[in-house]
């Protein structure tokens, strides 16, 4: 069974990618599209054997055990029926489709394989015996039946359409989901199989069996739902006949048909189902007959037959779900062979508007006998396979106490119903219902639009001959009958259907249906009259939009109260809540330790108060600089702190980073204007305080609370074990860097990198050679060149600073395994000797240090710490497994160089692209300068400017 | 962790929080900062003080807790990373307004004014009704969302 979804699947996907090379070539497309259902076809004639005799199919696959959610397939009587449907249709359909569409397209290509695709989704959905896997299955067929109506995606009213059946189907498939759910749990089981073999009961139950309801009406368009269906005849003819007239709007049907024979008798159950059936059958029969639509005429036809299917299925008893699988076939058979003749004769006319079609010409004889056939079917006239599932229907309700008469009443009324408007898609499809006046429509003078060929017209003659075979001979159905009804209910026994028998009140009703069919008919005038008051009725497609509208309006109403644009308000929601909800549980736990030491040691008190008046003092100046230059402070603060706490490693960094920062922050805050301009008014400010207070109140109570946590042992005391034997080195710090949360730095690394990118690209946006400036970028503000006069003391000086700063820099680096120091550290330093080459001589002398771009240098960094990360793997190792190995080196003598150290030289690296890339985002370009002319200071001896030609 | 220290962490994150709910980049970087500061005094005052965890310069349980450490070492890395970047959306900012304030969203307060959707209600109304039937007609043509998108006007 698997091999018939996985053959869909595969084909399907074959012929959406083909349908643009192969456009051109038509017949090998549909040939194509044409075999996963033919496949289904012959699969099934293999197995129907077994099936008649009673016997199932099955197939499990393990999918996600923990939820519950096998991949469960299975073939039973009930099941085979529906894919005979599924399967016969969906060949005569291609078949059908290869006529239709006489000019192939890449859309056209595209349409065929979304057919294959819901095919494989509609086959698996007949199958699933997993509730999860069908409400999977059953999302497919929406998706696939949203891009089939909306193929046309041109149309702004196909896309109207198609988003109007997904809106409708796809809410009701979600309560459905929730029916399943509950369902499943009282169950304890997902399997459908077993929960109707040991069906669970209660109030739970019945709301899931509510919201499993509501899925199946929206599915199967039953009022008040409906209103998606006639919508979704915007879609070409092929698609209508195969997923809206013959399968896909059967799914809800096939659902309460499983469900009927063991749930009938829950209390709601019958009321509901029946009532909302019957009320269907009869309002869909009255709009039928007001359409001009031929197509519309059929859909409302459909939704009326459909409801008479949800209401025979509901009823539940063992009479009913024979008649219902009676009715499902040969609905399948009139109505699909009625929805072709449709698309011929729209085809060939251009119309299908009542009004306009005119009478069919000679050659039509073929398609106007199939589309007599087909209707008289759908009326229910005898002889006919409409008529043999109509009487099996009526029996079902025949003496079963008042709630069945009246359900009896209301179908005779739709019966009257159907053969009205069975009769006037005859009658409008002939021809006899255009304007009497003999001119010459538009559509009959199209040149080229005779009468269909035969080839056309075979499939919708397939199916009347089906309607008629079964019809006059309808126990070559018993077998395939009886199975399905056995499998829904094993009360059904055999199952004997017969065209004659004897005088009973079915056959009374059937004569009385057809007679008040036709008397409405031939009074279509006064009666139409009469149905034109029904417009001014509440109509669902108005209440769809009500709602869609209603929904738009909550929504932005929401957005216009949640999303008012401002930063400074979406802020402060984030941090007051981040504040207040942990900080209400803080309050209300039982977990005060008692005030903690004031002061640990006296150092820190003059170290907290420098940390606490520049922090205020880098929120209180008015100059954008110092702020700036406070909050540095406030970080060298921080790396005294560092050391009082025994932290070298962190004291050197931050020291680094804050001359680093300094710098950048100077290259930017050089552009902006010196000071913030005027305070914001009292009121902000008293609720920015209020924020703040809160967050820091907060902050506070947390931190006597984690500071009050005192565990035994700590996983650090581990760390520090085993540095040294497992991580070859003595710096702990630096272990758990490059060794034991060595994932955790590549991590990082990454994002530092994905920083600098967008840094640069932020920064030089626009400001590329030759490249026009970016829209509503002021041209006259871009960083105006600055002349550099450059002094050779300065610039030997730095070069030697920067020299031994380096150095520096690679000590850290390599000794940073063993002493404070390593690859983030040293990078730093490096960056901090970068910035003193910027001061020197400009951008081009921060270019010159590296051969490569900075990108390069930030990129080959992380690629090595990758690299060492990933190396371990491919040895058959853990990903950053640790190795090493000793050198014996002249001069230096022994030394062992271990994986972590390549690991930290990538770290290294990255930190440097990162200094790079600030300066070559902020960075001064002074290659544009003209040098100063005369005795100025001497430029062409100094060695920078030998070397800038190097670099130009 | 003592109480000045929780203190001095409880001040920083509150000017940090302060400086954050203001509109100038320049700010928001210096209390994006300081909050940073405060986090890391968290980290490395609420565990154990010592000596510089190096193996081999004296007894294992005096050293000071290596893991946060290692933590706040990254964290003071990317925050130059994150100041960087912000420095580049002022710098940005600078470039096209010649301030580095933040104003309010424009596009944000749009998609609280009209629906970007008006065009599926409108076709939606054209579609599911029908077509060919005196009841389209019917239809109510003048909801306040057929508005096309855009038209609104905004503040500056």
């Amino acid at each position: 069974m698997i091999v018939i979804l996985a053959l869909h699947l595969v084909v399907g996907i074959t012929v959406l990618a083909l349908a643009g090379p192969l456009a051109a070539r038509h017949w090998p497309l549909f040939a194509l599209a044409g075999v996963p259902a033919l496949a289904t076809v012959v699969w099934l004639a293999a197995a129907l054997p077994t099936i008649i005799d009673g016997g199932v199919r099955t197939s499990t696959t393990q999918w996600i055990p923990q939820l519950g959610l096998d991949f469960d397939l299975r073939l039973d009587g009930f099941a085979a029926l529906m894919l005979v449907l599924v399967a016969g249709v969906g060949v005569l359909v291609v078949a059908y489709a290869a006529r239709y569409f006489t000019h192939p397209t890449t859309r056209n290509g595209r349409l065929l394989g979304l057919l294959v695709l819901f095919g494989g989704a509609m086959t698996g959905l007949v199958l699933a015996d997993n509730l999860l896997v069908l409400y999977g299955f059953w999302e497919l067929t929406s998706v696939t039946s949203f891009l089939l109506i909306g193929n046309d995606h041109e149309e702004p009213e196909a896309r109207a359409a198609a988003l109007h059946a997904l809106l409708v189907t796809g809410a009701g498939a979600l309560a459905m989901l929730g029916g399943f759910i509950v369902l499943g749990r009282a169950a304890g089981t997902y399997s459908l199989s077993a929960i109707l073999q040991d069906p669970p009961s209660g109030t739970a139950v019945t709301v899931a069996l509510v919201l499993i309801l509501l899925g199946a009406f929206t599915k199967s368009a039953q009022m008040p739902f409906h209103s998606w269906l006639p919508g979704a005849m915007v879609a070409p003819t092929p698609v209508s006949t195969y997923l809206h007239s013959a399968t896909m709007v059967k799914a809800g049907v096939y659902l309460i048909a499983r469900l009927a024979p063991v749930y009938a008798t829950v209390d709601m159950w019958r009321p509901v189902v029946v009532t909302v059936g019957v009320v269907t059958m009869v309002g869909g029969g009255l709009r039928a007959l007001r359409q001009h639509d031929l197509k519309l005429l059929l859909a409302y036809g459909t939704i009326s037959q459909l409801g008479f299917m949800v209401a025979v299925f509901g009823w539940g008893t063992a009479a009913s779900e024979t008649a219902g699988c009676v009715m499902l076939l040969a609905h399948g058979a009139f109505k699909a062979a009625a929805f072709m003749v449709v698309g011929i004769v729209d085809h060939q006319y251009g119309t299908r508007d009542v009004r306009r079609v005119p009478r069919p010409g000679p050659g039509w004889g073929p398609a106007m006998i199939v589309a007599v056939i087909a209707s008289a079917s759908m009326a229910g006239v005898p002889l006919l396979f409409g008529f043999i599932a109509k009487e099996a229907d009526f029996a079902a309700f025949v003496d079963q106490g008042a709630g069945a008469a009246l359900a009896l009443a209301g179908m005779v009324l739709g019966s009257v119903l159907t053969a009205a408007y069975s009769l006037r898609f005859v009658a409008g499809i002939a021809g006899r219902l255009a304007a009497p006046a003999p001119k010459p429509t538009e559509a009959r003078q199209r040149p080229g639009h005779g009468p269909p060929t035969w080839s056309f017209v075979l499939p919708a003659a397939v199916l009347a001959c089906a309607s008629v075979a079964f019809g006059v001979v309808p126990r070559l159905l018993d077998g395939v009958v009886g199975a399905a009804a056995d499998s829904l209910d094993a009360a059904v026994g055999d199952v004997h259907l017969a065209l004659w028998h004897g005088f009973t009140v079915e056959l009374a009703l059937s004569a009385f249906a057809l007679a008040g069919g036709v008397l409405l008919f031939l009074g279509r005038r006064p009666v139409g009259a009469v149905l034109a008051l029904g417009g001014h009725l509440p109509s669902a497609s108005r209440a769809y939009l009500r709602t869609l509208r209603g929904l738009n309006t909550v929504a932005d109403r929401t957005t216009k109260v949640t999303q008012p644009g401002s930063l400074p308000l979406y802020l402060g929601v984030i941090l007051l809540t981040a504040a207040v909800v942990p900080g209400i549980l803080l309050l209300g736990g039982d977990w005060w330790p008692g005030w903690p030491h004031v002061v640990e040691v006296p150092v820190h008190v003059p170290i907290a108060a420098m940390l606490i008046v520049l922090a205020l003092a880098a929120s209180i100046v008015r100059r954008r600089f110092s702020g700036a230059l406070f909050l540095g402070m406030v970080g060298y603060s921080m790396a005294g702190l560092f050391i009082i706490q025994g932290a070298p490693d962190l004291a050197l960094t931050q020291v680094a980073i804050e001359t680093l920062s300094t710098v950048l922050f100077v290259l930017v805050l050089r552009r902006l204007p010196d000071r913030f301009e005027t305070a914001p008014g009292a009121a902000r400010r008293t609720v920015r305080v209020l924020i703040a207070t809160t967050v820091g109140a907060f902050v506070f109570l947390f931190t006597i609370a984690v500071g009050s946590i005192d565990p035994p042992t700590t996983v650090s005391d581990t760390m520090i074990e085993q540095a040294y034997p497992q991580g070859d080195g003595r710096n702990v710090v630096n272990v758990i860097l490059v060794d034991i949360r060595g994932l955790d730095t590549l991590g990082e690394i990454t994002v530092l990198a994905a920083a600098a990118v967008g840094t640069v690209a932020l920064a030089r946006a626009g400001r590329r050679p030759g490249a026009p400036a970016a829209t509503g970028v002021r041209r006259e503000r871009q960083p105006p060149p600055m002349p550099v006069a450059r002094l050779v003391t300065i610039d030997v000086s730095v070069r030697i600073v920067f020299a031994a700063v380096m150095v520096g820099s690679v000590w850290l680096l390599f000794a940073g395994h063993n002493q404070p120091g390593g690859g983030f550290v040293g990078g730093i330093v490096a960056g901090a000797a970068v910035s003193l080459r910027y001061v020197a001589g400009g951008l081009p002398e921060v270019r010159r240090l590296s051969r490569g771009k900075p990108w390069l240098v930030l990129g080959s960094g992380v690629a090595i710490s990758a690299a060492t990360a990933i190396m371990p793997l491919l040895m058959g190792g853990a990903v950053l497994q640790t190795g090493a190995h000793t050198f014996d080196l002249p001069v230096l003598g022994e030394m062992k160089v271990t994986s972590a150290l390549v690991f930290d030289i990538g770290v290294y690296l990255a930190v440097i692209g990162l200094a790079l890339m600030v300066f070559e985002s902020f960075g001064d370009d002074t290659r544009t300068l003209v040098a100063p002319e005369g005795p100025g200071p001497s430029i062409e001896q100094s060695p920078a400017a030998v070397g800038q030609e190097g670099f130009a | 962790m003592s109480v000045l220290m929780a203190f001095t962490a409880a001040v920083l994150f509150g000017i940090g929080t302060y400086l954050l709910l203001q509109r100038k980049l320049s700010r928001l970087i210096i209390g994006l900062g300081l909050i940073g500061h405060g986090a890391n005094i968290v980290f490395v005052t609420a565990t154990r003080r010592g000596r510089p965890p190096l193996i081999g310069s004296g007894d294992p349980s005096a050293f000071a807790d290596p893991l946060p450490q290692s933590l706040v070492l990254t964290a003071i890395v990317i925050s130059f990373g994150t100041t960087a970047l912000l420095l580049a959306l002022a710098y940005r900012s600078w470039l096209l307004t010649a301030d580095d304030e933040v104003s309010d969203d424009i596009d944000d307060r749009m998609v609280g004014r009209d629906s970007p959707d008006a065009e599926v209600n409108d076709a939606a109304r054209d579609a599911s009704g029908e077509p060919l039937s005196d009841a389209a007609s019917e239809m109510p043509t003048d909801l306040p969302l057929d508005v096309a998108p855009g038209s609104g006007e905004v503040a500056p």
